[in-house]
């Protein structure tokens, strides 16, 4: 592998229903300061079915260069044939860093196509930037510059890590979801695209897609939410989240809760937060009557503020919290929910 | 039919974490657990079992105290265990375990590979899609509900915002979400037996079709530059107030962070 030969930044425009996600246009926004770093150029790549006519908005967001690969067979998301258009892109075009969404479809793929190619790939990364591997010059050993140092979180957030590829080429990474920024779109500007078609040749891997069944969305993904209202076993019961959810309304928020509520059966699963729930990181976060173990804060404490009301002062949460509150949730919780309606209705005057 | 169950041994963060004076993970007073996910993989192959009758293999890498996962996995209903251990395989990565792995696997006969999605110590959801690039076999991710019709699998494989009714000829490898199921308990017959069963034993010359150049440490194309100990923000502020000025307080800090 002559690595010399792997140019430019390439990201994987993730697309659903001919919607690109949100996590595209971040990894776009990444993506520019890593080619800034290198003197390189930005390019998205984009599969799909009839998905030609969305490039302009990834040129939008910085991508300089759109290479699309249109075809029926990459209508609805599939491993297979994503896979071999994907890698097909990389063994034609080489890129020197390969970045991809950390979602479901990103997670499935970003693996298989890096084993597909040869090369690492580290996951959920949460910082990406270009340095010197090793860190510092070591005797006897080639210090390479204009290297992807990937950072990410393990073992539930307890440790960093800060990872490099020096020796393959592409430097893949999946980027975790709302961590990296986008830019402001530059209106009106368009892709300069290359379509590009493998060809594709249906075998055994190609699975079938029996149905495919959206789930009715009365609630707002918790990974998704601005401002969320948490409860822990301290609540005491699955009736008293009511006063959860009023807080909640009043603020545009959604509940979510900590393990011990789910293993209790008050709440159900896609609304825990922690290391075996989801990770969150909302504007706001309330941990209210949750004591903070170590699992449960590994899911919430990258927050931009985090509010936390406890009876028990010594609760671990406050070492995390911004603000602290101790007290009964029963009494403050209901009063700071009609404080707030009031403090909202008179600010729209 | 043939089921190969993937499974890693892993240090059991819900027991609390346990730190070196150097603020590094003491890994060694930790107890260890069956990853989750790949729990919840075993127990979907032990309802196939139940269901259409299957013979289920576990394979494990790890040091050779990992035969502990495999001994709780027979004593749940396994029944053969793999041991895959060698000190050329320390230390690799999501591409030199899968590997290994798919080294190990190409020495059995199989119709269905279940790992778990993640593990809880790495949460990279790698090795899984891995192996079955190595196998050159389809892989359906995040897998919550699984139904065998004929030859193929059919397994609901989930998404963020739905999830697709996916079917597959098998040979296929499917990586299990925890949600799956509720993982049965070992039968203290179960245990009896399982202490009593040979496992079997893999080192490096045992693998199938694997490069050198692609096992353990020196085999991995990514490579640690830096571990560290995260460093938490560190606590805020913490009032103990009457519940008015509590609501007052927290108002007020509401406010001066433009949240209202």
């Amino acid at each position: 592998m002559n690595l010399e030969e792997y140019k430019g930044v390439y990201v994987f425009a993730q697309q659903v229903d001919n919607e690109i996600s949100s996590i595209a246009f971040e990894l776009l926004g990444k993506a520019k300061d890593l080619a800034k770093d290198l003197n390189t150029d930005v390019t998205a790549v984009l599969l799909g079915s009839g998905v030609k006519g969305l490039a302009d908005q990834l040129a939008e967001y910085g991508a300089d260069k759109v290479i699309v690969v249109d075809d029926p067979e990459l209508k609805d998301y599939r491993t297979e044939p994503y896979a071999h258009a994907l890698a097909s892109v990389i063994n034609k075009y080489k890129p020197e860093i390969m970045l991809v969404g950390a979602t479901a479809i990103g997670r499935d793929l970003g693996p298989r196509v890096s084993a597909r190619v040869a090369t690492g790939l580290t996951a959920d990364c949460t910082v990406l930037e270009i340095g010197d591997f090793p860190l510092q010059a070591v005797p006897g050993q080639e210090q390479l510059h204009n290297q992807l140092l990937m950072t990410r979180p393990a073992f539930g957030g307890n440790t960093i890590a800060t990872i490099a590829c020096p020796y393959n080429r592409p430097q893949m990474a999946t980027v975790r979801a709302g961590v990296m920024q986008k830019i402001d779109p530059i209106k009106g500007a368009k892709a300069n695209v290359e379509e590009f078609n493998p060809g594709f040749t249906p075998d055994n891997k190609y699975v079938e897609i029996l149905d495919i069944v959206k789930s009715v969305a009365e609630t707002v993904d918790i990974m998704d939410a601005k401002i969320l209202v948490s409860g822990g076993r301290g609540v005491g019961s699955p009736e008293n989240f009511k006063i959860l959810e009023d807080l909640a309304e009043v603020l545009g928020g959604t509940v979510s809760c900590s393990r011990a509520v789910v293993d209790s059966g008050w709440k159900p699963k896609d609304l825990q937060v922690g290391q075996t729930g989801k990770t969150v990181r909302p504007n706001v976060y309330f941990a209210i009557g949750i004591s903070g173990a170590i699992q449960h804060v590994a899911g919430m404490e990258e927050s931009d503020i985090i509010v936390a009301i406890n009876k028990d002062a010594d609760a671990p949460i406050f070492d995390v919290a911004d603000y602290g509150v101790v007290g009964d949730l029963n009494k403050i919780v209901p009063k700071l929910t009609e404080a707030l309606k009031a403090e909202i209705a008179a600010a729209k005057g | 039919m043939k089921i190969v169950v993937c499974v890693k041994q892993v240090p059991d963060t819900a027991g609390g974490v346990k730190f070196n004076p150097d603020g590094t993970l003491d890994r060694g007073a930790m107890l260890t657990i069956m990853n989750p996910d790949d729990k919840a993989g075993l127990e979907a192959a032990l309802r196939l079992k139940d269901q259409y009758g299957a013979e289920v293999t576990v394979v494990t890498m790890g040091l050779p105290k990992a035969e502990e996962v495999l001994r709780e996995a027979m004593a749940m209903g396994a029944d053969k265990g793999v041991l895959v251990t060698d000190r050329v395989l320390g230390g690799a990565d999501t591409w030199a375990t899968s590997t290994t792995l798919a080294g190990a696997i190409r020495n059995l006969e199989y119709d269905l590979i279940i790992t778990g999605r993640q593990a809880i110590d790495g949460d990279t959801a790698q090795v899984g899609p891995q192996i079955s690039e190595h196998l050159d076999i389809p892989v359906i991710s995040y897998a919550q509900d699984i139904k065998i019709e004929g030859d193929s699998v059919v397994v609901e494989r989930q998404y963020e915002d739905r999830y697709h009714v996916v079917k597959a000829k098998m040979p296929c490898l499917i990586t299990a979400l925890s949600e799956l199921n509720e993982p049965r308990y070992m039968t203290p017959g179960g245990i009896f037996d399982a202490y009593k069963q040979e496992i079997t034993v893999w080192g490096r010359a045992d693998l199938k079709d694997v490069d050198d150049a692609n096992l353990g440490l020196k085999g991995s194309p990514t490579k640690i530059a830096k571990a560290s100990d995260k460093v938490r923000k560190g606590a805020g502020e913490k009032v103990s107030l009457d519940p008015d000025e509590s609501v007052s307080y927290i108002v007020e800090k509401l406010k001066i962070k433009h949240v209202i």
